[in-house]
């Protein structure tokens, strides 16, 4: 009776300390810039144009990811999502006078699949996922910006002699599929494995089916940075990707706006401040602000 | 610029996708009989222990989803030491490796289950003078199996193994998930590339798998007939 006794409180305070431990995991750095709302929305935007009603409904649906730590991650216990793209959609947010921190703003999960099917019916009103600029999106949804240029790298094990993309010739190289880092890989010549997620790719890398992984460095820093001392980050740039912000075809009026937003956080330093916090950490340095690409 | 323009510029990708598709499927069906045979065979032979082991097993496995079971081999196996890395067979441009593997075990150690219960739906309908019959003229265990029963069962159980079968074809999406570029993950590629033409895109894999799977239930119809008794 006693011993049961004794199990049973052991048990107890295993589980709150567990459970304390994996809250204390939660808070840390995840709190993100505070970007308070503005307040001039009352005749800023053309009347009929999309901002202009979602300044009057108060209300907005984002598109991020919650897969990419650095860029776009929410955690099982996290309220919100955290990372570089997060923080933009902040400004934007802010921007129609919504504030980003409240319960107004809908952060939706957008995978890589979903992005356009989401814009094209309505279900988010803005993207920012990682999302690469290319011709063929264009054809189906509004693309801004870029704010953010990042070009494709190779994630291999710390003891791993892999140096370059060059040395993955003929080797299986895991990504995401669907995205275009794994078309790219291939295109280099090596045999392209598609995941459903990164994180399940670095596991793969980790366990050694796969002797790489690649995307964009700013991804793979983030994971190596979560699995310090076994992943690491190697060769030079390979490819040219342009993040912007995605918006439905329909609102053309939307990509001056964002464009307008982009180069005031390029200016006032906030924009470098939002990648210092979130990409900083994982040892990527902060760049010069991207050129945006003109509106159609 | 047809809607179908994707698929028609990258056809060798959307037959190397089936390809996959259809060659996990066969050895898959393969497997899964094979293993199906041998777990009914327990499931109704005269060993106790036997009987037990391949009832757990049947809703050990059945009971499982298969997403988690390829959970298990992809992401849990490894950590005790269970990988298919040492897989590496190349036939002309498609690769055999540790996805394909783990994808033809996940799948064949849940389809078996199927194919167990469809046999044995089969086993019952043979009904069991038959049975004592073929022991009262002196056939041992295996003979009364093989010769008299499941020569029976099997003709009953054409359409329950069918449906099993056809189901197996369409889990085979599943290992698309899984680092296999078959035809559920190549379409998702292809439509991230080809953003503007989705709705085309899906069409022609669906198409793809409905030409499948109806190759496969006229197959075990034309057995259906050839079985039927006059």
């Amino acid at each position: 009776m006693r011993l049961r006794k004794a199990f049973a409180a052991t048990a107890v305070t295993l589980i709150a300390a567990t459970g304390l431990v994996a809250c204390g995991d939660a808070g840390d750095d995840k709190a993100g810039r505070d970007v308070e709302a503005k307040n001039d929305c009352d005749d800023k935007f053309e009347a009929g144009s999309r901002m202009a009603a979602i300044a009057d409904a108060g209300t907005i649906n984002v598109g991020v990811k919650y897969d990419q730590p650095g860029l776009g991650f929410k955690g099982a216990t996290d309220d919100v999502p955290s990372g570089f793209d997060i923080e933009v959609a902040k400004l934007l947010v802010a921007d129609l006078c919504i504030d980003p921190a409240s319960d107004k703003v809908n952060w939706e999960e957008t995978i890589s699949d979903n992005r356009e099917p989401y814009l094209e019916s309505g279900k988010v009103d803005i993207v920012l996922a990682s999302y690469s600029i290319t011709e063929d999106r264009q054809k189906v949804v509004g693309q801004a910006g870029p704010y953010m240029v990042t070009g494709q790298r190779i994630l291999v094990k710390s003891d791993s002699d892999v140096k370059s993309v060059d040395d993955l010739k003929g080797k299986e190289v895991c990504s995401v599929t669907g995205s275009t880092s794994l078309d790219r890989i291939k295109e280099k010549g090596a045999k392209g494995v598609g995941a459903d997620s990164y994180s399940e790719c670095a596991e793969k890398v980790l366990d050694g089916t796969y002797v790489a992984m690649t995307t964009d460095g700013t991804i793979l820093a983030g994971l190596a940075a979560q699995n310090e001392g076994e992943l690491k980050v190697v060769g030079d740039e390979f490819s040219e990707e342009n993040i912007g912000v995605g918006y439905g075809k329909d609102k053309p009026e939307m990509c001056e706006w964002i464009n307008g937003v982009l180069s005031d956080a390029f200016e006032d330093g906030s924009w470098a401040e939002a990648f210092e916090l979130t990409l900083g950490p994982s040892g990527v340095e902060t760049p010069e602000p991207p050129a945006l690409l003109p509106c159609k | 610029m047809t809607p179908l323009n994707a698929v028609l510029d990258n056809l060798d990708q959307f037959f190397k996708a089936f390809g996959y598709t259809l060659f996990l499927f066969l050895v898959c069906a393969v497997a899964s009989m094979a293993l199906g045979a041998l777990l009914v065979a327990m499931r109704v032979g005269p060993i106790g222990v036997l009987r037990k082991v391949a009832a757990v097993y049947v809703s050990l496995v059945r009971n499982t989803p298969l997403v988690l079971i390829f959970i298990f081999f992809h992401f849990a196996a490894p950590i005790i030491g269970i990988n298919f890395k040492w897989v590496q067979i190349y036939v002309g441009s498609f690769d055999f490796t540790s996805a394909f593997a783990t994808a033809f075990i996940a799948l064949s150690l849940y389809t078996s289950c199927f194919v167990c219960e469809a046999l044995r739906s089969g086993v019952n309908a043979v009904s069991i003078g038959q049975a004592e019959a073929a022991r009262a003229i002196g056939l041992p265990f295996s003979g009364v199996m093989t010769q008299v029963v499941l020569p029976q069962a099997l003709r009953a159980s054409v359409p329950p193994l069918a449906s099993a079968l056809i189901a197996m074809l369409k889990n085979t999406s599943v290992a698309g998930i899984f680092f296999l570029a078959e035809a559920t993950a190549t379409m998702r590629g292809l439509s991230n590339d080809f953003s503007s033409q989705r709705l085309g895109i899906f069409l022609c894999f669906a198409i793809g798998y409905i030409v499948l799977v109806e190759i496969v239930s006229m197959i075990s119809l034309s057995f259906e007939r050839r079985w039927r008794i006059a």
